[in-house]
């Protein structure tokens, strides 16, 4: 029987930050996908403490996580709002056409 | 007293000048006007005070510059050379204010006139006041200023900017020399107080200092230095190209500071230094040459012009000429008594040309005009006196003024003496000659004007004919009146054939003299009770015994003293012969002589020369430096350089500005990932 260790969580954290990260560069589509890219990103943070506060027998990380989680639910929150006003003003969120910042 | 004869115009100047608006014009033209009227009437009792009473101010008002040996005060210095000037100044400058009401009534900005006159009254005043040298050049410069203002009074004319800056810019090069004149005294003698340098002079005299390796001669040099000074400002030959030009400026300028006062100021600095010309014998010697060439150059343009300003302006450069070759001579009196006399008649030309000018409406080219006598007899009537007394006829001042400068050449009994009095005898044929042309030209014959001007032609008003009248007294009486005091000598027996010359016209004024001169000098041991110029002059001018050629001019031979009389006769009756009686003869004159006419109508071409050899180098010299020096080296690599690199590299850069989120993002992530890799294998260690 496989035991799970703390090396098997940290994996998995590493994994999700990694799509996380290529979700939000090879995107080439819409924004509320940048969006959940952050989320996965997130998470894989929350994995990592919660991993370590089981390993090192320490509550501090879960309560971390906790704020994190308001934190990342509040941000959805407006990162969705924003997006609905951009909508509604450009007509679009492909993130092709979000280029208003060019140089 | 003396405080109020200087500081009144500049109060004049001051409260037309900041608060004309307030007072309006005719608050303006009282105040100036007002100003120096008292001025002149208390310079005047002054005159007597100082000239006539033997008293010497020297008012102390503030000190100025205290640099270690260096000490200059304001101060007033009123001598009798200084209290000359004064009168002139302050006469002259109260006409040329009161004619300026009338001359200048069409004009749209009259308070303005008005208070540069008094200013220009204002810093002539510091000029010969001067009780040091850096005072005289604050009035020197003071009078430049004021006259650069005056010239382009009116400034929507192109000519007249064009000239009032040429008169400034060729006045730079004469007070260029000043200034080095002014080092060179302070580096001779320690000082430019007056008084010191004149104390000093005799001992300098053997001083020499070392110039570029050549062994110069102190005050040969500084005479020299100052000398050029008095070229610009004096309009003597060499710098001489502005003073006709500057007769764009309004026709009381020209009256005032480019006849009576300003142009004779380089006169009154070599009277005031005399005490040092006269131990630098070969400055004197350039200033006689130079001196004379003007009076004979300048005369012989006059013959040629038609502007009737013009006219004038040359004959003022070449009266100056006569001063200044007297001056040359150590006959700094008679200078000093052809400038008092000058001032007046020419003023009185001046101002008799403006009242033309203006009865013809603005026209001032002599071809048009003729046939004016009838219709403005009073303007014509002193424009006679004023010509009168130009071409020397007795018994007017000029006659008495020019030939005792003439005299005083011929006196000197040097190469150079004689040269001038030769070139001043032939000035003085073609002065009288052009003044007459002048005269036939504007007032006689059929007239030339259209028929619009010559409705509109009409006599000045008073308040035009009032100052010209005070000046035609002046030029009627100032000759004899003033003659036993400037020039005249102390010993009896040549004295006495002076005062037969003059008793005949005016016994009258030369007994009351006399009667002054015994009561003011009885108590004085004095060798003579008589008026007589050592007495006058008292230490304000100083000449050496064997340079007096003043006191050998009265012994002159008959036909040296009536020479200029006959050559001027003659040249009045060849002018009535040439332009009245037999009109054809000018011009076969021209065609005959037609070189000479070309050389002498474009003025010997000093514009054209001075033009190719110094303004057309100069412009080349300037594109040069701008072109190349200035827009391709300092604008090439400063300003427009590095605005360019900048625009350039900012260029580049923008492009790093996608406006794409994730590639910021990633731009981020990769700079994360390369600080923490960084600065794990600083620390050398892994995980």
């Amino acid at each position: 029987m496989l035991e799970i260790g703390l090396e098997h969580y940290l994996t998995l954290a590493a994994l999700l930050f990694t799509i996380g990260v290529f979700g939000m560069f090879l995107n080439r589509k819409n924004v509320i996908v940048i969006l959940m890219s952050v989320e996965l990103m997130l998470l894989a943070v929350n994995i990592n403490f919660v991993a370590f506060s089981a390993y090192l027998d320490d509550l501090t990380g879960q309560v971390f996580t906790m704020f994190i989680l308001t934190v990342a639910a509040a941000e959805a929150a407006i990162g969705l709002a924003i997006l609905v006003v951009f909508f509604r003003n450009k007509g679009s969120i492909a993130v092709e056409d979000i280029s208003s910042m060019k140089g | 007293m003396e405080l109020l004869a200087v500081f009144l115009p500049l109060f004049g100047f001051v409260v037309a000048g900041l608060f004309g608006k307030q007072i309006g014009e005719r608050g303006c033209q009282l105040v100036t006007c007002g100003g120096v009227i008292i001025a002149a009437l208390v310079s005047v009792s002054l005159f007597f005070d100082v000239a006539y009473g033997g008293n010497v101010y020297i008012t102390v008002l503030s000190p100025w510059i205290v640099s270690g040996e260096f000490v200059v005060s304001w101060a007033l210095r009123i001598d009798q050379l200084a209290v000359v000037m004064m009168c002139v100044i302050n006469i002259v400058s109260a006409c040329v204010h009161v004619y300026s009401v009338g001359y200048m009534s069409h004009d749209e900005s009259k308070g303005r006139f008005m208070a540069y006159l008094s200013l220009f009254t204002f810093a002539m005043l510091m000029l010969v006041t001067a009780d040091n040298l850096l005072q005289l050049f604050f009035g020197w410069e003071g009078v430049g200023v004021a006259s650069y203002l005056l010239i382009g009074f009116w400034n929507h004319k192109n000519s007249a900017n064009a000239a009032a800056v040429k008169a400034f810019v060729v006045n730079r090069i004469g007070d260029f020399g000043l200034v080095l004149g002014i080092f060179a005294i302070f580096v001779v003698f320690g000082s430019i107080q007056f008084d010191v340098i004149f104390e000093q002079a005799p001992e300098m005299a053997g001083t020499y200092f070392t110039l570029f390796g050549y062994e110069v001669h102190a005050l040969t040099a500084i005479g020299l230095l100052l000398f050029v000074g008095a070229i610009g400002k004096s309009a003597q030959l060499g710098l001489h190209t502005w003073l006709p030009d500057a007769m764009e400026g309004p026709t009381p300028v020209s009256a005032l500071i480019h006849a009576a006062t300003m142009v004779t100021a380089g006169v009154f600095l070599i009277a005031r230094m005399s005490p040092l010309y006269e131990y630098a014998p070969d400055a004197l010697m350039v200033v006689t040459i130079v001196g004379a060439c003007t009076a004979f150059v300048a005369a012989t343009i006059g013959l040629t012009q038609f502007d009737i300003k013009r006219v004038i302006a040359y004959s003022t450069m070449s009266q100056l000429g006569y001063m200044f070759f007297a001056l040359g001579v150590s006959a700094y009196g008679a200078a000093m008594f052809h400038l008092v006399t000058h001032a007046f008649f020419k003023a009185l030309l001046f101002l008799g040309a403006g009242s033309v000018i203006h009865a013809m409406s603005d026209e001032q080219d002599m071809r048009k005009m003729g046939g004016l006598w009838k219709k403005i007899p009073m303007t014509y009537g002193l424009m006679w006196i004023g010509s009168l007394a130009l071409a020397g006829i007795p018994p007017l001042a000029g006659y008495f003024s020019k030939d005792i400068v003439l005299e005083a050449a011929w006196a000197d009994h040097t190469a150079f003496g004689n040269f001038a009095y030769w070139m001043g005898i032939a000035a003085a044929f073609m002065t009288a000659f052009y003044t007459w042309r002048l005269l036939i030209m504007t007032f006689h014959g059929e007239s030339r004007a259209s028929k619009k001007v010559q409705d509109h032609v009409h006599e000045s008003p008073a308040v035009m004919l009032g100052p010209l009248a005070v000046l035609a007294a002046g030029a009627l009486f100032a000759g004899a009146f003033f003659y036993q005091g400037f020039v005249g000598s102390a010993h009896h027996d040549t004295g006495h054939a002076v005062e037969q010359v003059e008793g005949d016209s005016h016994g009258e004024d030369a007994a009351h003299k006399d009667d002054a001169g015994h009561d003011e000098h009885e108590s004085e041991e004095h060798v003579s009770v008589e008026m007589s110029k050592e007495v006058f002059w008292g230490d304000s001018i100083r000449v050496r015994a064997e340079n007096d050629t003043v006191e050998a001019a009265h012994g002159a031979p008959f036909w040296v003293k009536k020479m200029p009389l006959a050559v001027g006769l003659l040249g009045i009756a060849l002018a009535y012969l040439a332009y009245m009686f037999k009109p054809g003869i000018p011009g076969r004159i021209k065609s005959m002589f037609s070189v000479v006419h070309t050389l002498l109508f474009n003025k010997w071409f000093f514009d054209e020369l001075y033009d190719s050899l110094f303004v057309k180098p100069a412009f080349k010299l300037g594109q040069i430096f701008w072109s190349a020096g200035d827009k391709n080296i300092i604008d090439r690599f400063g300003p427009d350089g590095s605005a360019k690199a900048t625009q350039k590299i900012a260029g580049w850069l923008s492009r790093f500005q996608s406006g794409f989120v994730f590639q910021y993002a990633f731009v981020m992530m990769i700079a994360v990932i390369g600080l923490i890799s960084w600065f794990v294998f600083k620390n050398g260690q892994g995980f």
